[in-house]
């Protein structure tokens, strides 16, 4: 049993913390993705090693997220200057009361979504009732409870481990998932994807963009040049990352085995291609790192409507866009 | 020394290929019926063996498969009974006590098996006043240790699926990084109370099960030289594999996506759902074909696989059938050269002898023909060849002789041809001084000396003696028969003695000392040309024509004569006729009216008196000319066999 193994899988947390910074020619950050280094972080490995945070003046250091460190911990506490978060995470952080700023939106789209299998008759949302259904810890949960309250719903609620064992097993009927992940591991465990229903929230009204970068208000208003810098350059490393998979993956694999995780070469693969997916989708024409009021008042609404944040935070100072796209 | 060696076969090689002869059509059938025949053999032979090999190989692949999961199985099986009966146990066990954390360890301490074990509760079922609790014995080294677990467990595998499935489940293996980094699997049980009448699920009993003894077994195994067992989970995961890198960290359907091979992929959803078999398969490590024998294990659901190179299997039938392919190949090379040799020993004399052929057919017959040893067919050949080349040559020299000898007669006969033809008149006019009359004669030999003749010369000043003759057979007696007759016309023509009497006379001397029985036609005449009468006596021959100033045309009245020298003693009668101013005789033998013609017709009195009847009003040497015209035209196509003599007299008067 993995007695080792704590379960910190987003665990937030407040604390106020200092973070400052000089502005020198050429300045320390550091920056901590949500999770162990896996292609989800792709673009930030890729630009480190190509030396694009350098080129933009910032000699940063990663500090590998996973269950020991808490990107909004680190954050809060200005040990890192620069987090990836889930946007419903930065809302509720800043409903909260902690000064945290999204200084550009990555990815476009939730990758979160609900699957089944085809062979317990379940095609439509509707199908879902009265079954068990497998849904992660809290910030996993806001898209599909809204999910079954929109569809009415009454299912039966199993919490999900980091495995997706117990849906293997028929354990459950429906699972909670990640495209770039979970889902692969399904497929990976022997199952066809035409054997499998599945439902992207993103296409069910709920699209709730999740990586972003984030830092604390403070931080930007001291060194706006280097929240642009640090934006600038990750938003190069993604676009490189897309155009040189290969490279990508090599960079991804090294830094897997640098932290001693077990790395399955075409599951980081399929990780990077929906990465695409997800930061540059095919059929939307919103640039890279833009956060569209839309989306931000869908996600921040629902929290309401589930008591999560009791007021929405004013858009134009939680979104202040480093993109170098305008603001 | 090579050079010397292969020179000589690779002009035979050459030569074969140029000429087309013997050589390669002996070479290609015989050839290409042995390596067919060898070709069907050693297929034959290839493919029953292969078929041997592979029956053996999966009988072997599957007992093997079959004594690996019985003897995992086993183990498995054994381990899963601990907990059961533990479950079993706490159903009645009044547990709220504590003594249960001892029995807990009693287990661990008396399974060495088992890693470590507990019994986690559901919420609040131990202790009203505890989330959770679950005592945990588990080994530390040589130790065994105890502890807490200190996590709401609620939601992890081991306990969530068993408690989902309402079943006992073994978990999907694990690393545990606290017991060194090996790999665990957990059996867990579902344990159950029954209260206020219905049964509830309290908790889990679990057993921890190292999987080391698992990897070696399956690691022992070792098929031909690089065959290999391995295993997978129920998710297709590797559990075993001698690629340690892929162990845990793969399934098989990342691999069969690494490789985009989606018949792998199919194969691993059929192991997964427990099928068996045993299937072609390619060794993603190595690349190499191998057979498969795959089963799942019935305890765990996993599967068990093992790996049979075919290469190594088919080592033996390939070493074998590299062996004999080489020796079908020197074989070949060898019956190549025999033939080669044999087609050279037979075509080289028979070239040789076409060469000399060519040499003969030139005309050279002195020729060297070549020298054969062998005793065979192509021996007899030269052996008549060479009979051929002498007899050849003993013919042309005889021939060569008869030649000469025959060149000489056939000069002789021409030079007596010459004195023949000599003996005729053949100045014309003969008598220009004498204008009463005009003659005119004409003799177209045949091919060979014949026997016509005629002749005319004046007896005194006006009695003109003609004759024409056709001597019986032809060649020199003939000739020497006419040359004769003429001579003794000539003697004993006179004006003293009637012509009957000249012609008998002339027939007694024919007649007698005549052994060869030849004989001569004859119209002899003697014309008076001051008066015109014609006096004849026909001996057989062909009568004249009389022609008439008028242009009446009639042949002169028989005077029943026989031929000459058939017949001594026979006494010739004499007719006489008188020629009238313009009055024409036309004097002729057979050769004229027999003359035949390709289809076997003859030249005919009626189409001779018809041309005379053209013709006459000509002069006497366009005349004979138009009728040797005429007959020549009707025998075109034909040698002429006869002579043809034709004479006309034509009386003028004074």
């Amino acid at each position: 049993m993995r007695i080792g193994i704590i379960s910190c899988f987003f665990f937030f947390c407040i604390l106020a913390a200092e973070a400052g910074s000089e502005q020198t020619q050429l300045r320390n950050a550091s920056f901590i993705p949500q999770w162990v280094p896996q292609a989800q972080f792709a673009g930030y490995y890729l630009a480190d090693e190509l030396g694009l945070y350098r080129k933009h003046g910032i000699i940063l250091s990663i500090i590998p997220g996973g269950p020991d460190n808490s990107p909004s911990d680190l954050l809060k506490s200005g040990l890192a200057q620069f987090a990836t978060l889930w946007l419903s995470t930065g809302i509720q952080m800043r409903a909260e009361g902690i000064n945290v700023v999204n200084i550009s939106q990555i990815m476009q789209r939730s990758s979160l979504m609900l699957v089944a299998k085809k062979a317990s008759n379940i095609e439509t949302p509707d199908d879902m009732n009265g079954k068990k259904v497998g849904l992660w810890g809290p910030a996993f949960q806001i898209q599909p409870k809204a999910f079954f309250k929109k569809h009415n719903l009454d299912i039966r609620e199993i919490r999900q481990s980091f495995s997706v064992d117990l849906f293997l097993r028929d354990g459950v009927d429906v699972a909670s998932a990640m495209w770039y992940n979970e889902y692969h591991t399904l497929l990976n465990s022997g199952l066809n994807p035409d054997e499998l229903t599945t439902f992207f929230f993103h296409e069910y009204g709920l699209n709730f963009p999740e990586d972003g970068i984030y830092t604390l208000e403070e931080t930007l208003r001291k060194s706006p040049d280097l929240c642009r810098a640090f934006v600038e350059a990750s938003i190069e490393g993604w676009n490189y990352a897309f155009a040189h998979p290969e490279e990508a993956m090599a960079v991804v694999l090294k830094n897997l085995e640098k932290a001693h995780i077990p790395a399955t070469r075409v599951h980081q693969k399929w990780m990077l291609m929906r990465m695409k997916d997800l930061i540059v989708p095919a059929d939307s024409e919103t640039p890279i790192g833009t956060l569209l009021p839309q989306d931000y008042y869908r996600v921040a609404e629902i929290l309401k409507e589930n008591e999560l944040i009791s007021e929405i935070p004013d858009f134009k100072s939680f979104f202040q866009n480093c993109s170098g796209h305008g603001n | 020394m090579k050079y010397l060696i292969l020179n000589p076969f690779f002009k035979i090689a050459a030569v074969m290929v140029i000429n087309r002869g013997i050589a390669l059509k002996l070479t290609l059938l015989i050839l290409t019926s042995v390596t067919l025949i060898f070709i069907v053999i050693f297929g034959y032979n290839y493919i029953v063996s292969r078929q041997i090999i592979i029956k053996t190989a999966e009988e072997n692949a599957r007992n093997l498969a079959r004594a690996t999961v019985n003897r995992i199985d086993t183990v498995l099986r054994s381990v899963e009974k601990i907990p059961q009966n533990l479950a079993s146990f706490m159903e009645y066990f009044f547990y709220e006590g504590g003594q249960i954390i001892d029995l807990v360890g009693s287990v661990v301490e008396n399974n060495p098996e088992i890693y470590g074990s507990t019994i986690a509760f559901e919420p609040y079922s131990y202790d009203k006043n505890a989330l959770f609790f679950a005592p945990y014995y588990y080994r530390n080294k040589d130790k065994i240790e105890f502890a807490y677990i200190p996590y709401e467990y609620f939601y992890w595998d081991w306990y969530q699926i068993p408690k989902q499935l309402d079943r006992p489940t073994w978990s999907e293996p694990y690393f545990d990084e606290g017991a060194g980094n090996i790999i665990m699997s957990t059996y867990s049980v579902p344990f159950y109370r029954t209260m206020l009448g219905k049964r509830q699920m309290m908790g889990i009993v679990t057993a921890d099960i190292s999987l080391s003894w698992l990897q070696e077994i399956i690691a022992s195994i070792k098929i031909a030289r690089t065959g290999y067992g391995f295993l997978i989970s129920k998710n297709g995961t590797f559990v075993t594999h001698p690629d340690s890198g892929i162990i845990m960290n793969e399934t098989i359907f990342s691999v069969a996506e690494a490789l985009g091979n989606t018949e792998m992929r199919e194969l691993g959803r059929e192991m997964i759902k427990g099928k068996s078999g045993f299937v072609p398969f390619t060794s993603f490590a190595a690349g190499e074909k191998c057979w498969m024998v795959y089963a799942p294990l019935p305890s765990t659901g996993w599967t068990f696989a093992a790996l049979f190179p075919q290469d190594e299997l088919m080592e033996d039938i390939t070493h074998l059938n590299h062996i004999v392919l080489s020796l079908g190949i020197a074989g070949f090379i060898f019956l190549l050269s025999v033939i080669i040799v044999i087609a050279g020993s037979i075509t080289r004399p028979l070239r040789a002898l076409s060469k000399a052929s060519e040499v003969i057919a030139t005309g050279n017959l002195d020729v060297e023909l070549p020298v054969i040893n062998t005793r065979d067919e192509v021996r007899k050949l030269a052996d008549s060849f060479s009979y051929m080349k002498t007899s050849l040559n003993q013919y042309i020299k005889e021939l060569t002789e008869t030649t000469a000898a025959r060149e000489r007669i056939e000069s002789e006969l021409q030079i007596a041809r010459d004195i023949q033809m000599g003996i005729l008149p053949k100045v014309f006019p003969p008598f220009p001084s004498r204008t009463e009359f005009d003659i005119y004669a004409v003799l177209e030999p045949a091919k060979e000396v014949g026997g016509d003749l005629y002749d005319f010369f004046f007896l005194d000043n006006e009695n003109l003696c003609i004759a024409v003759g056709d001597v019986s057979g032809k060649g020199v007696p003939a000739s020497l028969f006419m040359a004769i007759t003429m001579t003794l016309i000539k003697a004993k023509a006179t004006r003293d003695l009637p012509i009957g009497e000249v012609l008998s006379m002339v027939n007694d001397n024919l007649s007698q000392d005549n052994p060869s029985l030849m004989f001569v036609t004859l119209f002899f005449s003697i014309f008076n040309i001051r008066t015109g009468e014609l006096e004849y006596c026909n001996g057989g021959h062909n009568p004249p024509y009389l022609i008439r100033s008028n242009g009446n045309i009639e042949p002169l009245e028989s005077t029943s004569g026989i031929a000459l020298g058939v017949m001594e003693d026979f006494t010739y009668e004499s007719r006489k006729i008188v020629l009238q101013k313009g009055d024409t005789v036309f004097l002729y033998t057979d050769g004229v009216t027999e003359a035949m013609n390709e289809r076997d017709e003859l030249f005919s009195e009626q189409r001779l008196e018809k041309e005379i009847a053209r013709l006459r009003e000509k002069p006497l040497k366009e005349i004979t000319s138009g009728l040797m015209e005429e007959i020549s035209t009707f025998c075109s196509g034909t040698t002429q066999t006869d002579d043809i003599t034709m004479m006309i007299l034509k009386f003028f008067g004074k």
